[in-house]
């Protein structure tokens, strides 16, 4: 079976393997769980600088063992990754996580969460609190700093995960399955606002998802992973102008066509 | 009810038994059954006195104490299992062993170790209290969010600042093994003064009991029940604070 096929979708050339405008670089990872569970094979991969790519397969295939390898909590069986060609040891100050479940803590303010990156790091109550504060505002949740993680929706919740996270200035956010625990219509508020703060803070983005509109509609890139074991089974590129309306952008033909070839490549892992 | 400014929960059933009692003791069947008014009477002449008050003071004071030991030994103790497999699989069986085994056959052999005095009360108290202590602890460090955890990794957290995340996370299951050490803490210092019975309310008791002072007796011991079941609503509001977040972890 050919491993990394990489799909050149409205004519997007591939990037060499050793692009100079990588910031992270999976070498080679293996992962097997508790002797014989092997969760992810062979995984070879460039993120670029900039650029928002999607890690997307069916339930199960490695997305998320991937990202925390990526992330330095977890260690691969073999293989090594690269962050600005230093090979990750543990988790660095150039990434930082958003988790699927928020990992909030529950016993502290909004402000004291988003602050919680700065705080670890030792930079002083004041600064932090600023700083916290001006991401709290740009994900949306001004007036909320002094609630707690209970008071507040699923969707806002995740908010104050996101602004945990760009609250420590990381080159590289990794965000799994962010939108998961949220319904559908804040899903796609968060979608358009993640696009927007794309643009204002010019950071590399992996985003694990296993919904293919997701997929499409935010990311330069998408990685689509075949189950047991997880590898990479296509590169996809989509062309998307997203400057416009979103609710343009998810009519036009690029994009439901590009719904419609991702699926047909993913069924038949379904089934 | 009140009892000198304690409301007491349960208060209907609580009633039954007090009518009950003051019947039987009207009676004046058994010996042991002074009817309850008489109880009552004798109270205020119980806490005037001044043996009471020196009673009281050794009482609280090695109470106390062991009960400080008690959580700080029983919550590190929690912390080692809950963190370290290893320490787990060597220590928990013998926590169980303790939390259900007949501590009271357990206090001559303190005494022997560590005389007839205070120290000997202390440590039974700490006896009683320590093991549930220990247990709920690991228990709340084993519940507490792995997400969370990895997140204050992710973050560059120390293995301090690590460990101050897990210490909040098992904060309600800590609080709920204090409340019942609380507990199981005056049944220690009860049961801990009355083998050695020559200070605190163990030499009372003997006092009262050699000259059948039974009013003065049962009036000891609701003064006991009440100091007990007073501390133990304390912990009951400190919970209640720190709740909200109990039912709110994923
Ligand atoms: N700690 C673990 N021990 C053993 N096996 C594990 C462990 N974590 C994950 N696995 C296995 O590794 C495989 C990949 O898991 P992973 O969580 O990375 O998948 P995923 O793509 O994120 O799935 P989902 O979409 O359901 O989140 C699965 O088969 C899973 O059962
Ligand atoms: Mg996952």
């Amino acid at each position: 079976m050919n491993m990394t096929s990489a799909t050149e979708h409205a004519g997007a050339p591939v990037a060499p393997a050793d692009a100079p405008d990588a910031i992270i670089e999976v070498e080679g990872i293996h992962k097997v769980y508790s002797g014989n569970v092997t969760a992810l094979e062979n995984i070879n991969l460039d993120f670029r600088r900039g650029e928002m790519t999607s890690l997307l397969g069916p339930s199960g295939c490695g997305k998320t063992t991937l990202l925390k390898i990526v992330a330095g909590l977890l260690k691969p069986t073999d293989g090594e990754v690269r962050v600005n060609g230093a090979p990750v040891k543990g988790p660095g100050p150039e990434r930082a996580f958003v988790f699927q479940d928020f990992a909030l803590m529950p016993w502290a303010t909004v402000l004291r969460n988003a602050g919680y990156g700065l705080e670890v790091r030792g930079v002083a109550k004041r600064e932090r609190e600023e700083r916290a504060r001006h991401y709290i505002n740009e994900v949306g949740l001004a007036g909320f700093e002094e609630k707690y993680p209970h008071e507040l929706s699923g969707g806002m919740r995740q908010r104050v995960g996101l602004a945990r996270a760009l609250a420590v200035d990381a080159d590289v956010l990794l965000m799994d399955e962010p939108f998961s625990a949220v319904d559908e219509q804040t899903r796609r508020k968060f979608q358009e606002d993640l696009i927007r703060l794309r643009e204002i803070e010019k950071k590399t983005f992996i985003l694990v998802t296993h919904s293919i509109e997701e997929a499409v509609y935010l990311s330069d890139r998408i990685v689509l992973l075949s189950p047991r074991p997880g590898r990479v089974a296509q590169i996809v590129t989509p062309e998307i102008d997203r400057s416009g309306d979103p609710e343009a952008i998810r009519r036009t033909t690029e994009y439901l066509d590009l719904i419609d070839d991702i699926w047909a490549g993913l069924r038949t892992y379904v089934e | 009810m009140e009892i000198y400014g304690y409301r007491v929960p349960a208060a209907a059933a609580l009633l039954v038994w007090v009518v009950i009692w003051e019947i039987v003791g009207q009676f004046d069947l058994l010996l042991m059954f002074p009817p309850f008014s008489e109880v009552l009477a004798s109270l205020p002449e119980v806490i005037g006195t001044a043996s009471f008050a020196e009673a009281a003071r050794i009482t609280v004071v090695s109470y106390l104490s062991g009960l400080a030991l008690a959580i700080v030994v029983g919550v590190g103790l929690g912390l080692l299992m809950g963190m370290v497999k290893r320490a787990d699989q060597i220590l928990n069986m013998w926590v169980n062993i303790f939390l259900s085994a007949p501590l009271s056959a357990l206090v001559p052999v303190i005494m022997i170790l560590f005389g007839m005095g205070s120290p000997t009360v202390v440590a039974t108290v700490f006896m009683f209290a320590v093991w549930i202590i220990a247990l709920d602890t690991r228990a709340g460090v084993l519940h507490a969010s792995p997400s969370l955890i990895d997140m204050s990794r992710s973050f560059g957290a120390s293995r301090g600042q690590r460990m101050k995340l897990i210490l909040l996370s098992a904060l309600p299951e800590i609080l709920a093994g204090i409340r019942l050490g609380v507990v199981r803490g005056v049944k220690g210092v009860v049961i801990g003064q009355l083998l050695v019975s020559i200070i605190g309310v163990g030499a009372l008791f003997s006092l009262y009991s050699q000259n059948f002072l039974m009013a003065h007796f049962w009036a000891l011991i609701l003064i006991l029940f009440a100091f007990a079941l007073s501390l133990a609503e304390l912990i009951n509001r400190l919970e209640a604070r720190v709740e909200y977040y109990a039912g709110n972890r994923s």
